[in-house]
């Protein structure tokens, strides 16, 4: 199965394209562009520029795979909206997948984890990974200092993702999360046939808004 | 031809869908998820609350719109998307959907204005346009133009210097304890009120002043002391009475300005379109005055006076009828498209 995959939940916008086999996954082709203002010009061009690359028409994906953060909100829901309409548009399956969690699948190395992006704000969003992979703490999100705080007590060994550096654990990795990485998240969903759950985005942050008293001054206005 | 357009630059969800056919434009579906509850204990637009609804609501109303106009996918001809101006975030998803959508249906994307799209949609309900003089007035914006034809540039005349009309409307009804958005809520108040019984001022209306162009600050802030000069002296506000008095300020100004440009302009008609286009009020001052000055005037029903999809379509058609270059697939959503760029063109 030839599986699209998109993630606009870091500053890289990330778009490729997956053959998922029953016992592999072969990356066919990857456009990344880091621009973190430019999401909604550059991905759609970066889709087809992966798909020509690796020969594939829109038409011949059997599924799309969008990472659903978390991530800088406008940034997010660009890739997310992109798959979601492609998706429709093609009739073809739409599996979101969490974003630390494919750039963990990436990563996957046999030690604890913790992988860590960017949440500006001077915040990060993190989560905890087990040896195996497991997810087994978040994704939060807080002060890069109030993670560093919890580190001892999560017993992780290494860090990934473009915050990484914040934890001043040894660093694997600080890209943003790869297509392979992505789809073998959804990969066990991908090859059941399991049909995916609603998209819904990990914002982890209400919206900044203050609900007014009723104006009775000029100065209210 | 069938086009199927988006509007996403404030608090609506848009999809409508058109079919253009032997010089007329028909509209075959008009879908429109707002998130206008939402925003209400907010008194105002929230950017971030309007593009999460966005988000939510973008599949399902191409989904509903392609059902109620009774086609598919595969019978689409062309995308026509809101590039701006607008919110940026909120501008963002419709542009990024109606990027994929036309990627994936393999048909040409038009990135267009939303405001020359406010004028365009009279065409679905009024047939071909002639040279026209617009007055859009709306939460977002209050602008006098020039369009000479829909697919060319479109001339500002003047705009609003401070508050957009509409936003004056949710400004002065909070004031006077009415729901947000004001517009509607104020309409039905004054029609029990004496327009004649504050002599608000009028905005930029003397001699040395910009002729064409707003303001409704000024308005806003001699209602907010009129309502606290009540307040003091312990008399209850009457809101019919202050809600005429605002409305009949604010009307009096923008068709009076209107009629006196189209006149200047050598227009024989006048279009309105946006949200306060369904004021009750505006329409009856505007056609009076334009019986007056022998103009004729257009103004399309409620539905699709407010922001909506099918007038992205319907623009959208217009262009691709005339056989404008298409967008490139890496257009921008830009909050602040100048009114004189119809369309996004190759950089
Ligand atoms: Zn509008």
């Amino acid at each position: 199965m030839l599986v699209l995959a998109i993630d606009t939940a870091t500053p890289a916008i990330t778009a490729g394209v997956v053959e998922l086999t029953a016992d592999a996954a072969l990356t066919r082709a990857v456009r990344v562009t880091e621009d973190a203002r430019q999401h909604a010009e550059l991905l759609m061009p970066g889709v087809l520029a992966a798909c020509e690359e690796a020969g594939v028409k829109l038409a011949e994906l059997g599924a799309v795979v969008t990472g659903v953060g978390p991530g800088p909100f406008t940034g997010l829901r660009v890739g997310m909206v992109t798959a979601a309409a492609l998706g429709d548009a093609l009739g073809v399956p739409v599996h979101g997948v969490g974003t630390l969690d494919a750039i963990a699948a990436d990563t996957a190395g046999g030690e604890p984890l913790v992988v860590v992006t960017d949440a500006r704000r001077r915040e990060v969003y993190w989560a905890a990974y087990d040896a195996a992979g497991t997810r087994v703490d978040g994704p939060h999100v807080e002060a890069p200092a109030r993670l560093v705080e919890k580190l001892p007590g999560l017993g992780v060994s290494v860090a990934a993702g473009p915050s990484a550096t914040a934890t001043g654990l040894p660093v694997r990795s600080t890209a943003g999360p790869s297509p392979a990485g992505l789809v073998a998240v959804a990969a066990a969903a991908l090859r059941a046939g399991t049909a995916p759950a609603p998209l819904e985005p990990l914002y982890l942050r209400r919206p900044d808004a203050v609900p007014p008293g009723r104006a009775k001054t000029v100065s209210a206005l | 031809m069938i086009v199927l357009g988006i509007e996403t630059s404030c608090d609506e969800t848009g999809v409508g869908i058109v079919r253009a056919e032997g010089g007329e434009t028909t509209l075959l579906a008009n879908e429109v998820a707002s998130s206008v509850d939402e925003h209400a204990r907010f008194g105002g637009v929230v950017p971030e609350v309007a593009s999460r609804a966005h988000l939510q609501a973008m599949v399902p109303a191409v989904h509903r719109a392609l059902a109620t106009a009774g086609v598919t996918g595969r019978d689409v001809d062309a995308v026509a998307v809101t590039s701006g101006p607008g919110l940026t975030g909120a501008l963002l998803v419709g542009v990024a959907a109606a990027k994929a959508y036309a990627s994936a249906w393999d048909v040409p994307l038009y990135g267009v204005n939303h405001l020359s799209a406010h004028v365009a949609v009279d065409v679905l309900q009024h047939g071909p346009l002639p040279p026209c003089l617009a007055l859009l007035v709306s939460g977002g914006h209050s602008s006098l133009l020039d369009v000479p034809d829909l697919a060319g540039p479109v001339t500002p005349l003047g705009a609003t210097i401070d508050d957009a009309a509409g936003e004056a409307f949710d400004k002065v009804a909070r004031l006077l304890g009415l729901p947000f958005p004001g517009g509607p809520h104020i309409d039905r108040v004054a029609r029990d009120g004496d327009p004649a019984a504050v002599a608000f001022p009028r905005g930029l209306t003397g001699p040395r002043d910009a002729a064409f162009d707003f303001s409704f600050s000024g308005l806003k802030t001699a209602v907010a002391r009129h309502v606290e000069a009540l307040g003091r002296a312990g008399t209850p506000v009457p809101v019919a009475d202050v809600a005429a008095s605002f409305q009949e300020a604010v009307v009096d100004v923008l068709t009076a300005k209107a009629v006196r440009a189209a006149r200047e302009r050598g227009m024989e008609t006048l279009l309105l379109g946006g949200g306060v286009a369904a004021n009750s009020r505006l329409r009856a001052l505007a056609q009076e005055r334009c019986d007056a000055a022998g103009i004729v005037l257009r103004v399309p029903r409620p539905g699709l006076c407010t922001d909506n999809g099918a007038m992205v379509a319907a623009l959208g058609a217009h262009l691709a009828v005339a056989g404008t270059p298409a967008s490139p697939l890496d257009l921008p959503a830009d909050s602040q498209m100048p009114v004189t760029e119809v369309l996004v063109t190759a950089r």
